[in-house]
């Protein structure tokens, strides 16, 4: 019994090791189809994220040795130096030569760690150069990315979970992407140098892209810097990763690297519709496309805490509440404003006047609230001019 | 002169016997080791599959929060700190500890204060849910009401600790038996006086960081609030201030337990006594200055993360000293693998993994891809898990029998060890994989490509955690129907004054100083 559990007892701590040995093997980085490692870091698509994954591995393959010297003198002495082999215990208990050793061979060992790690740094701390600059603002529980143009016609807007709820609670099959895709990505040129511009509207959280090879954390009323430079072109997916509450899951990062044409094209493309929201602005609508419009806004800004129904969770039940059938200017209030101390966020600067003008009127008239009344884009602009 | 102990309950209440007050710490440390588990059964069997199945989003949060807050403050620190009790006395010489009745409240603040934070759990926003580190805002203007309780609770243990450490210092310091000198201290006795020192640091600094808190949320003050003129980073270097020195805190009386167990079951003297006993300063003079290692990614300039990185890098020394001396005292030694040395030895080749990937997690540009990923999360449950609480298993299997005078069952014993270390492993090594794939920690569900290692990552805590019951039932059952052990040294190799009072240790010891021989080096 006695030598049978010694017996496993090196096996098992051979397993660990060779556990990690084997993991290392797999390891190098992608996989053959080009998909991401699921054992290993990814080396990404920029020049840092390369040396990132080679101090890594070098760093890893450094302890591995190390880990391998002192298990194998260990494991002799628990195979050799076993009472019952009838062994006497010898009685040496100190040598400071030995003591020495370990302390200087460890010391220079390190040193030859921080010479490349120094230098990695450094790289990533270059923040020179970039040639564009984008303000990515961490929300509860979404992002928004901005565009800093110096003529000031900035485009702006929010990324937010696409993955709908009846696949996060098991009742429609799970895509490939689940929890890892958004309504609207970032959009990057390939072979540019990009800094990011990091900072957070309520809470802190953290931007991160393993395959850019950026985190960084989004605090709140500071701004902190990062970049990238993308050399593929591709969807890279990264998450929150900073918890940030309730729906810390619930906000990954997806960023389309795409050619340099094809970003000047979508750039135009935003340009365009940011020009047709202007002019939407000054349309009014009929009672049907408000609520239709409404009902859209509704599904991806307020059903998660208000309820596909109205009836509430998080947030209060729209149903019947005295807000949706009360007075229009306290609606539009916490509409735009939010209500302070509380979940429910201020969205006059998430969603457009149009956006808004359509959902409270969708509020205040769906879920059998049939107030008759109807917002225009123009109320809302002029509410929040005061 | 001699008498026993009191009758009924007022013996626990009132008590001020080293040994009694040791008992309960360790009664209730276990506790509340079960609840932390059960905690982590809740966050491992969500996270069994991809999708939400048994818990909302935020009642996770609260789980992973009182999971980490549990184990750290209740279950790990009184382990401890009842090991201290029951040991530090018998190692040195000493009829008990220096300041009996501050013991007795150090002991009892305790079970009122996590009553009251497990009582957040029914309070109306829930219990705390914003991690064990506390970030704010999160935790201030974000956070539910139930927050003041928690920081209550936080004051109380803080001063728990704190007045349980000034009396390791004092009995420490002042009670050793004639011709103990601090070089021939047990280093178990060692490893605690540096600890206690830490705890005496720190713990007012985490104090000051609630207080902060309690202001901002109620006082209008804006501490950690960029609004109004302060800093949520400021937060971060606080905390850390305290988190790091108190991880050290859990660590070192765990190094203390090994040097003392590894030479008993190698039947030959420590390897470089002196060596340890200064690696161990180092670690804790080094711990002071690496705190902001955990904030790599907060935006701090490159000076900063420089000097954090090669100060933490340092710690690698000290800390490869101590593992080198463990395995030259195993080196030609008359082994032989009794629970204890089992778990001593699973210590071993646990702690040096997750003392490499702690190295790897040192290197702050590789840590801009581990950060705050299950990578992270895999390295400190290597150290924490099978540091600190695989010793503390060690311990009491070393200790029970001089404790209760009844031999615990060896084969259960092993058995207990090897479903720990395997469940152990399956839950914790696979974490490692996740992390570098991309996964954030803190995190109700996950995208596909980490099923298959989260699912083998569940089984493995039911393993783990199943094994725990093995473990109570194993010391209820020596306790109360185990083999009587009459040997004073309760094992051959066993070195130390806690082997030279009667099995069962009376309920005083050394009344009388024992006499120590000056031509033995140490214990």
């Amino acid at each position: 019994m006695q030598g049978a559990i010694n017996r496993a007892f090196v096996q098992g701590a051979a397993a660990v090791s060779s556990a990690l040995a084997l993991v290392l093997s797999v390891g190098p980085a992608q996989a053959a189809d080009g998909t991401r490692s699921t054992v290993n870091m990814a080396p990404g698509v920029t020049a840092v994220g390369q040396s990132i994954y080679d101090l890594h591995m070098i760093i890893l393959w450094i302890c591995v040795v190390i880990g391998i010297a002192v298990f194998a003198v260990m494991f002799y002495s628990i195979i050799y130096h076993r009472k019952s082999r009838g062994v006497v215990p010898a009685q040496f208990h100190e040598s400071t030569k030995v003591e020495i050793a370990w302390t200087v061979v460890p010391f220079l060992i390190l040193i030859g760690m921080a010479v490349p790690a120094t230098s990695t740094l450094l790289e990533i701390y270059d923040f020179e150069d970039a040639e564009m600059d984008i303000l990515v603002t961490g929300y509860q529980w979404k992002w928004k990315y901005e565009y800093l143009t110096e003529d000031g016609e900035n485009v702006t807007f929010f990324s937010n979970l696409k993955t709908p709820q009846s696949e996060i609670y098991n009742s429609a099959d799970k895509n490939e992407n689940y929890l890892l895709e958004v309504d609207e990505p970032l959009v990057i040129p390939v072979n540019t140098k990009v800094r990011f511009l990091v900072t957070a509207n309520d809470v802190i959280h953290a931007w991160w892209v393993p395959e850019l090879a950026v985190k960084k954390d989004a605090v709140p009323g500071f701004i902190n810097e990062t970049w990238t430079l993308a050399t593929e072109e591709g969807i890279y997916r990264g998450q929150c990763a900073e918890l940030c509450g309730k729906d810390h899951g619930f906000m990954p990062i997806v960023v389309k690297v795409v050619s340099q044409e094809e970003y000047a094209q979508w750039q135009g493309e935003k340009q365009q519709e940011a020009a047709q929201v202007r002019e939407l602005m000054a349309q009014t609508f009929t009672m049907d496309e408000l609520m239709e419009r409404g009902k859209a806004v509704y599904a991806r800004a307020c059903l998660a805490c208000h309820g596909a129904n109205g009836e509430g969770g998080v947030g209060n039940a729209i149903a019947g509440s005295p807000v949706a059938t009360g007075e229009l200017g306290q609606h539009l209030n916490i509409g735009i404003n939010g209500v302070a101390g509380s979940a429910m966020q201020a969205f006059g600067g998430q969603i457009n006047d149009v956006e808004m003008a359509a959902v409270i009127t969708y509020q205040r008239n769906a879920f059998g609230n049939n107030m008759g009344d109807m917002v225009q884009p123009i109320d809302v602009f002029n509410y929040k001019k005061g | 002169m001699a008498h026993g102990p009191a009758k009924g309950i007022s013996r626990w209440l009132f008590t001020t016997n080293h040994k009694d007050i040791g008992t309960m710490y360790l009664w209730f440390s276990f506790a509340m080791f079960i609840l932390g588990g059960a905690f982590a059964m809740i966050i491992r069997a969500e996270l069994f599959q991809p999708g939400m199945q048994l818990v909302e989003p935020a009642f996770f949060n609260q789980m992973t929060t009182l999971h980490g807050l549990v184990m750290v403050f209740g279950a790990i620190m009184p382990s401890f700190v009842g090991l201290a009790n029951w040991l530090i006395p018998m190692m040195i010489g000493a009829p008990d500890m220096a300041l009996p009745r501050m013991n007795n409240w150090s002991f009892w603040i305790l079970p009122p204060a996590f009553l009251m934070l497990a009582s957040t759990l029914f309070m109306e926003g829930g219990a705390p849910a914003f991690g064990w580190t506390f970030y704010a805002p999160l935790s201030t203007t974000y956070a539910a009401p139930s927050v003041t309780f928690f920081i209550f609770a936080i004051h109380i243990l803080g001063l728990s600790s704190i007045m349980g450490s000034i009396n390791i210092i004092a009995t420490v310091m002042n009670m050793r038996a004639p011709g103990m000198s601090y070089m021939k201290m047990p280093l178990f006795v060692w490893t605690w006086l540096i600890t206690a020192f830490l705890l005496v640091a720190v713990m007012p600094v985490l104090a000051g960081a609630v207080t902060m808190m309690l202001m901002d949320i109620h006082f209008g003050t804006s501490f950690f609030s960029a609004a109004g003129g302060g800093d949520p980073v400021l937060f971060q270097h606080i905390f850390w201030f305290f988190g790091h020195p108190e991880v050290y805190i859990i660590i070192l009386p765990a190094f203390g337990v090994v040097s003392q167990i590894i030479p008993a079951f190698s039947r030959k003297p420590l390897f470089g006594y002196d060596s340890m006993v200064y690696a161990t300063a180092a670690i804790a003079f080094l711990s002071f200055i690496v705190w902001a290692h955990h904030m790599y990614t907060v935006g701090m300039p490159v000076a900063g993360e420089l000097f954090f990185m090669y100060a933490t890098m340092l710690i690698a020394v000290p800390t490869g000293v101590k593992v080198f001396n463990w395995v030259s005292t195993m080196w030609r030694g008359a082994l032989s693998f009794e629970t204890p040395m089992l778990f001593c030895i699973g210590f071993l080749v646990l702690f040096t993994i997750g003392g490499f990937t702690g190295l790897m997690l040192s290197i702050a540009p590789a840590d801009f891809q581990y950060h705050d990923s299950y990578f992270v999360v895999a390295h400190f449950h290597y150290v924490m898990v099978a540091g600190a609480v695989f010793s503390m298993s060690a311990a009491v299997y070393y200790w029970l029998p001089k404790w209760c005078g009844k031999m615990y069952n060896e084969t259960m014993g092993k058995t207990h060890f090897w479903i720990s270390f395997v469940g152990f492993n399956i839950t914790f090594f696979p974490q490692h994989f996740v992390g570098l794939a991309g996964m954030p920690r803190r995190i109700p569900d996950y995208a596909l490509q980490f099923a298959d290692f989260n699912m083998m990552s569940s089984i493995g805590a039911f393993i783990y955690g199943g094994s725990q019951i093995l473990f109570l039932y194993n010391v209820v059952a020596t306790i109360v129907a185990g083999k009587p052990v009459s040997d004073d040294k309760v094992w051959d190799g066993a070195e130390g004054l806690e082997w030279t009072v009667a099995t069962p240790a009376p309920y005083h010891t050394f009344e009388v100083p024992p006499t120590i021989d000056p031509a033995h080096a140490h214990s």
